[in-house]
């Protein structure tokens, strides 16, 4: 089995036929080739949304993707939802001796993949190499480039009483997905990633024009974790309806199993939108029209409760929604 | 840990052990603290020891028992019961 | 299969449950009734689906030593860390890591270079004392029935396979005694019990007999399902409504009269009883588990020669008056301000079946509430 070595990321020989023949012929046709030290580019707006990601996700590969499409997603959806149209990531990774080069080549497969679909180039990167031992496989680092789109005007606090909350589908996959591959468990229907683009969804949130407050993707720490971000310091809060929350069968089985909340467990493609009621069911509507969105639900409200985000349970009572101490969950994303 | 969530036993092995599953799940157990376990038999796991069998017949029982309180209630009450719970805290002391 | 959990979570007869508990209510018209539940899974179940709010005003629920963390003095993980001290490798429920001791918890020992390892099943220290053959492993025996069969079965497949590395450091507990201490205490006035769902599978649902027959109290047998918890709530009200006390199984699906035999022989087999204490409750007669004779080699305690002894608890900490169900988590001072999850200053708030935590999860209110109630 071919294995990364140090050598590869001596900067010699090694690391040039890397580069050519790994990372330089999947992102070709744009900014890469030639392989520059730095992009030159021209941006078409005259305001920039600039994100960047760290990826280290255990293991590097889970049912649903691996860390390659993490890395492309996630960076995209952070520019996506702060109101910019991604359109440039650069790509650092930083290898351990010893990955097998099958890895490297499905990681970069992906990367190459997710960047087409999101209509996005990579255009410039970086590689190294540290001893076995060092780093667990792989970290990979994007940061994202986008244009701010002036239609929308997002901040929390234009929340109001009776705003609607809206999720763009189920729940926890991710984190499950990734906690399952790490524990060894052996598994029928795995629950599987939800990795994936979100900007195709933000968009479709603000054509339905004014009234959208606030969006935001939950990543590490899930929902609860911004929700609780949203609301923090304002006189308003969130009520959700836990009959509404959409979740997967295979991620509610294996959350039951290990006492997990999947509020607490990380999306990586999925967005949370808080609406004024009247465009609520269009925002819907659009989301459900895409692949990406079928299983959007409307699952609470915003309420006079100062800078609380409660549920009113299936039983029929209320709780608060913590947010925990850590991560559940480490190394998820 | 298995909190103490219904498993189906899909295996038994020689030596004590066996594995069980939900929706898909499966996860190796002991089953020394049962009698006589069997293959389909539903357990409660604790620990990663299976502590007693589900009755699957009295379960269903009891949860059909549940359906027909709460189609009694809405008849009775002309609906779906819309109770407006208000919180009241621990409740306690 | 999972409606074999949501048949008892459907939320139009959680509707119709609660509705017949305010009519029960208002049936026992100006008498107000004070119900115990004594299990960490029905704390936890009844604060993370908020069923105190179906609850009539004149019916409280609380609850009681039912956390076997929470009641375990800060001694016993002074003793512990004692033990890691002179090289043993501690194996732990995860409960444990963050419970006070006089001075540090595990997990800060852990940080400080302890060996400290997390199961989820103590089976587990089978596999890792045999790879380990050269490192002596303590297990951390803490729990009650519902957890003492597994580590029966665990004692006894440690000496069958001659594991000469293992030994159990015990803080086990049996639920019957603390009743017994709990009915005669006039402070308390329980009227009735909610009674564990999987300790009462061990035990079976009989031995709550002399609580009904002797103490006059209500006892009903319940799963930790919301459906459960409301539906054992309800047969309480009835039966004091009556004023027939007994004993009643709800949770028939799983627990028999007289319990799981095959695991009351491994804990007889395994553990011999002996006076112990309880955090809150003082020492109570013939309430723990020790190891039986023929195990007193496997006894921690025994093989390091490091008896467990009382530990310091911090004088302002309340858990043991919570643990007795005198106040309610708000009722402490040190609630929420400065004692939380993050830092707490007794059990608790930190065993995923404490009173505290269960109210700081779910049932705190961040801002100040117009009730002026910090809860």
């Amino acid at each position: 089995m071919s294995r990364i070595t140090l050598a590869h990321g001596g900067g010699g020989r090694a690391s040039r036929h890397l580069i050519e023949h790994e990372i330089a012929h999947r992102f070709a046709g744009g900014p890469l080739e030639g392989l520059p030290d730095a992009a030159t580019l021209r941006a078409p707006c005259t305001g920039l949304v600039f994100s960047t990601d760290s990826f280290v996700v255990q293991p590097l590969e889970f049912p649903g993707g691996n860390i390659g499409h993490l890395a492309v997603h996630g960076t995209v959806n952070d520019v996506a939802v702060a109101g910019g149209r991604p359109l440039w990531l650069s790509l650092g990774l930083i290898l351990e001796e010893g990955l097998p080069l099958e890895v490297l080549r499905r990681v970069l497969d992906a990367v190459a993949e997710s960047a087409r679909a999101c209509d996005v180039q990579i255009v410039t990167g970086d590689t190294k190499v540290v001893p076995r031992g060092q780093c667990d496989g792989m970290y990979v680092n994007t940061a994202g480039v986008g244009a701010a789109l002036p239609t929308l005007n997002l901040d929390r606090r234009t929340l109001a009483v009776g705003d609607r909350v809206l999720i763009s589908g189920p729940l926890g996959d991710h984190g499950m997905a990734v906690m399952c591959a790490r524990e060894g468990f052996e598994l029928d229907a795995a629950p599987r990633s939800d990795t994936g683009p979100v900007h195709r969804l933000v968009m479709a949130a603000a054509a339905a024009g004014d009234g959208v407050r606030f969006m935001r993707d939950p990543t590490r720490g899930g929902l609860a974790a911004v929700l609780d971000e949203v609301v923090d310091g304002l006189a308003v809060g969130v009520r959700l309806d836990e009959e509404r929350l959409p979740l997967s069968a295979p991620a509610r089985a294996v959350a039951e199993l290990l006492g997990v909340d999947l509020l607490h467990v990380a999306c990586e493609g999925r967005v949370m939108a808080v609406c004024a009621p009247e465009i609520a069911p269009e925002v819907l509507h659009a989301w459900r029209a895409l692949p990406e969105g079928h299983g959007a639900a409307d699952i609470g409200e915003v309420v006079a409760e100062p800078a609380q985000v409660t549920m009113a349970t299936l039983a029929g009572g209320r709780r608060i929604v913590d947010v925990p101490l850590g991560e559940l969950l480490p190394r998820i994303c | 840990m298995c909190l103490a969530v219904p498993m189906t036993v899909v295996e038994i092995t020689p030596d004590g052990g066996g594995v069980v599953e939900l929706e898909g799940v499966r996860r190796s157990i002991r089953l020394d603290l049962l009698e006589a376990p069997g293959v389909g038999d539903i357990v409660i796991v604790h620990a990663g020891y299976a502590i007693e069998t589900l009755d699957a017949d009295e379960a269903e029982a009891r949860m059909a028992l549940f359906r027909q309180l709460a189609q009694t209630y809405e008849r009775e009450l002309g609906g779906p019961v819309d109770l407006v719970a208000r919180p009241r805290g621990e409740g306690g002391g | 299969m999972m409606r074999l959990v949501d048949g008892f979570r459907q939320p139009r007869a959680a509707k119709a449950l609660a509705q017949r508990l305010a009519e029960l209510g208002a049936a026992l018209g100006e008498r107000r009734v004070r119900l115990m539940e004594v299990c960490g899974s029905h704390t936890m179940a009844i604060a993370r689906h908020g069923l105190r709010d179906l609850l009539p005003p004149n019916v409280t629920l609380v609850s009681g030593p039912g956390c076997p963390v929470c009641v375990t003095d800060p001694g016993y993980v002074d003793a512990a860390l004692d033990l890691a001290e002179r090289g043993a490798r501690l194996a732990t429920f995860g409960d444990m890591l963050r419970v006070p001791g006089s001075d540090r918890s595990l997990e800060q020992a852990r940080a400080d270079g302890a060996s400290v390892r997390v199961f989820y099943s103590p089976a587990q220290v089978l596999e890792w004392a045999a790879a380990e053959p050269d490192q002596p492993w303590v297990v951390l025996a803490v729990g009650f029935e519902t957890t003492a069969a597994p580590l029966a079965a665990l004692a006894l497949e440690i000496r069958r396979r001659g594991l000469s590395n293992v030994s159990l450091l015990t803080a086990t507990k049996t639920v019957p005694p603390a009743l017994d201490a709990l009915v005669v205490d006039p402070a308390l006035a329980i009227d009735g019990f909610l009674c564990p769902a999987h300790v009462s599978a061990i035990i079976g649902a009989e031995a709550y007999r002399p609580y009904a027959e002797e103490h006059g109290r209500a006892c009903v047998v319940a799963g930790f399902e919301p459906l459960d918890i409301l539906d054992g709530t309800v047969a309480l009200l009835e039966q004091l409504l009556r004023g027939e006390p007994r004993v009643e199984n709800r949770y028939d699906r799983v627990v028999k009269p007289e319990g799981n035999r095959t695991a009351q022989r491994a804990i007889a087999r395994a553990f011999v009883p002996v006076d112990a204490p309880w955090r809150g409750l003082g020492v109570i007669p013939e309430s723990g588990l020790a190891l039986a004779p023929e195990l007193a080699d496997l006894d921690a305690a025994i093989r390091f020669e490091r008896p467990v002894t009382a530990g310091r608890v911090n004088p302002a900490c309340r858990c043991g008056d919570v643990l007795k169900g005198i106040i309610a988590p708000s009722g402490c001072a040190l609630f929420g301000k400065p004692c939380t999850p993050d830092r707490p200053f007794g059990p608790c708030m930190v065993s995923s079946e404490g009173s505290c935590a269960a109210a700081w999860r779910y049932g705190r209110a961040r801002a100040t509430a117009t009730t002026g109630r910090t809860e």
